[in-house]
């Protein structure tokens, strides 16, 4: 166990470390100077090369990257040429926000995949079992972009039932403001039991994690599926069957037991594929978050913001797997000697 | 063997021993999986609108840059079954001549990545040792990469254009195919026929060709054709925020994008070129959930 977690680790470290150098590769064939960006639009010659040893633009570029590791792990994820703060501040502020919208989004995906799944597997073949395929395929078939506009469309012009934009009402901030305690509004209403916000706050995620969750609900049914259908032709599930237990309790107690491991190898993977799917819909649905802060920062070409989100979903992808790694380890044996 | 006498009765007995091979199993599959023929029809209806869009549409001149000033947001009526777009062209004609679009950047998105990652995934899977641990090292870093961020990143740097939309794309796509074929051709390297083939003395180029290849390959088909899907849904969120296909090309993304600030007052500017996204993705996905239910030896053995 130790010699696997050993190799896991040192694995997670080298894509990291990858993961900055490809983007920094990426960021420096970027048409543009960050050094002009950064000193203005009528900065003279002198001012712009003084950004550009402000910004250590001067030294060669396997410098940089070493400098920027270094940075990295002290917590100097650079400065925004956009919004002139530290990176990594501007994404402990953004990020949470994204995050919980993401959660919620995960939460509705599980709680409409698995039974979809589940149904789908038990009556294989049948109406149920093409239902619920139809609806996962729709799920991974669906634009995003589109989903979330004709959602606006029909929940908040003609049935104007659901608000569609921002995190929640802005007048509640003079009524009753909400104080930051984690960034996250839903998180940081609950914890200082401001209820008005909270409410609101609901209200707003239901639509944005509506469509944030088609998707991973669409995967999660076709795994759950799969994973249930490879378990039951299993010889310990015939031999249960042969015993002649009833089909009820072949599924509940012998064939589910063994088909949550790929169901939950492949979350960390849909929990990333999401997070970066909110850069489509928070600009939609005009909420802050890291998704807008990125897409704001590829707009503006700022560079530094560009890598410190890559970084950071990259980071995501990489401790998610491997923490289902390890809890999968701990679980079965046999993937250790893999 | 190629040689071998023609006799009538091995010649029936084949025929009854013929083991659940292909031929059969496809079709009797095909019974077996409607959704299958269904996502085939489709996609089969959708080739014939991207080939047949210049004879079908009804106003083939407004794909282009085409503009009629008279008739901009025109409400869907009977010579314009889907409306008229901000410069008055028929939403109809757009849509269907968009067929022309999408699946072929998904197609190209995927021969390329194809052409990236099999080769490399085949010379990881049977070299082993050093190759496998380079080659497999830096497709991790790519697999961390969160696609579609990549792909904007890129489409960003480069001039946005349908073009550099299929780059993009490409360089986040090809990893998952050398990680599926390594494990298979890992499998094969080690199989008894390949170990003889290589201690008769045949060339390694030969070997990966003839025999590594072909039966590692399989799992590839089938996630190429489960990813059609997924490529068109991510270019079109490209062009839809204007790092793909600009106008006049008439790309669904790119409609949607266009209608967007129109749609609270014309809703059949966003709806339809949506729609037509999701049409399309969805019948390739279902074509690609079937043919994975057919060839995917595993699926058909458990019943």
């Amino acid at each position: 166990m130790t010699r696997f977690l050993v190799r896991r680790l040192a694995l997670a470290a080298f894509v990291v470390l990858g993961v900055v150098v490809l983007t920094f590769v990426v960021a420096r064939v970027v048409p543009g100077d960050p050094a002009v960006t950064w000193a203005g639009p009528r900065a003279r010659p002198e001012q712009i090369e003084a950004a550009r040893e402000q910004l250590g633009l001067d030294r060669p570029v396997p410098v940089q990257i070493a400098r920027y590791l270094g940075g990295v792990a002290s917590g100097d994820w650079g400065l925004s040429l956009r919004t002139r703060r530290p990176v990594i501040d501007d994404i402990a502020r953004r990020a949470p926000a994204s995050i919980e919208l993401v959660t919620v989004a995960m939460v509705l995906a599980i709680a409409a995949g698995i039974p979809l799944g589940l149904v789908a597997a038990r009556w294989r073949g049948r109406a149920p079992d093409l239902l619920s395929r139809v609806s996962a395929v729709i799920g991974v078939s669906m634009p995003s972009f589109w989903l979330a506009i004709v959602l606006q469309l029909i929940f908040f012009q003609w049935l104007n039932v659901l608000p569609v934009a921002g995190s929640y009402d802005p007048g509640l901030d003079y009524t009753s403001p909400l104080r930051s305690v984690t960034n996250a509004p839903i998180a940081d209403a609950l914890l200082t039991g401001n209820w008005p916000v909270l409410w609101s706050a609901l209200s707003h995620i239901v639509l944005p994690a509506v469509v944030i969750a088609a998707y991973p609900a669409g995967v999660l049914t076709r795994m759950v599926r799969a994973s249930v259908l490879d378990t039951i032709g299993e010889d310990h599930v015939r031999m249960v069957r042969a015993l002649g237990f009833t089909e009820r309790s072949v599924f509940a107690r012998f064939a589910l037991r063994h088909a949550w491991s790929p169901v939950v190898a492949l979350l960390a993977l849909v929990f990333a594929y999401a997070l970066v799917n909110t850069f489509l819909v928070e600009a939609i649905f005009n909420r802050p978050g890291l998704g807008s802060y990125a897409a704001d920062a590829i707009a503006a070409l700022d560079t530094p913001a560009i890598v410190g989100v890559t970084l950071f979903v990259a980071l995501v992808y990489v401790v998610g797997n491997l923490v289902v790694d390890v809890v999968q380890a701990m679980i079965d044996p046999r993937i250790r000697v893999a | 063997m190629a040689t071998a006498p023609a006799h009538p009765e091995t010649a029936a007995l084949e025929g009854r021993l013929l083991p659940p091979g292909r031929e059969r199993g496809v079709r009797a599959a095909a019974r077996r999986n409607p959704l299958l023929v269904v996502g085939a029809v489709l996609c089969l209806a959708i080739a014939v609108a991207a080939v047949l869009a210049p004879l079908i549409a009804p106003f083939p001149a407004d794909a282009g840059d085409a503009t009629h000033p008279l008739e901009t947001l025109d409400t869907p009526s009977s010579a314009h079954p889907f409306g008229t777009d901000q410069v008055g062209r028929d939403v109809l004609s757009r849509v269907l001549y968009g067929a022309r679009i999408s699946p072929v950047i998904a197609l190209l998105v995927l021969a390329i990545s194809c052409a990236i990652g099999i080769p490399l995934g085949i010379a990881a899977g049977y070299f082993g040792g050093v190759v496998d641990e380079v080659i497999m090292r830096v497709t991790d870093v790519f697999l961390a990469f969160p696609a579609l961020l990549l792909a904007l990143a890129f489409a960003a740097v480069m001039q946005p254009s349908v073009t550099n939309t299929v780059i993009a794309i490409a360089v986040t796509w090809w990893p998952w195919y050398t990680r599926i074929v390594r494990g298979q051709a890992a499998s094969v390297a080690g199989r008894p026929f390949v170990e003889s083939a290589r201690a008769m003395g045949i060339p390694h180029r030969r070997i990966l060709l003839r025999h590594v290849l072909p039966n590692s390959i399989t799992p590839v088909i089938v996630q190429v054709s489960l990813d059609v899907g997924g490529v068109i849904l991510t270019a079109s969120a490209l062009s839809f925020l204007g790092l793909g296909a600009q106008d006049p090309t008439p790309d669904w993304g790119l409609m949607v994008s266009q209608g967007q600030q129109f749609f609270t007052t014309h809703w059949w500017l966003v709806t339809f070129p949506g729609a037509a996204i999701l049409f399309t993705a969805a019948a390739f996905n279902l074509l690609g959930d079937g043919l994975r239910d057919v060839l995917d030896p595993r699926r058909v053995l458990t019943r």
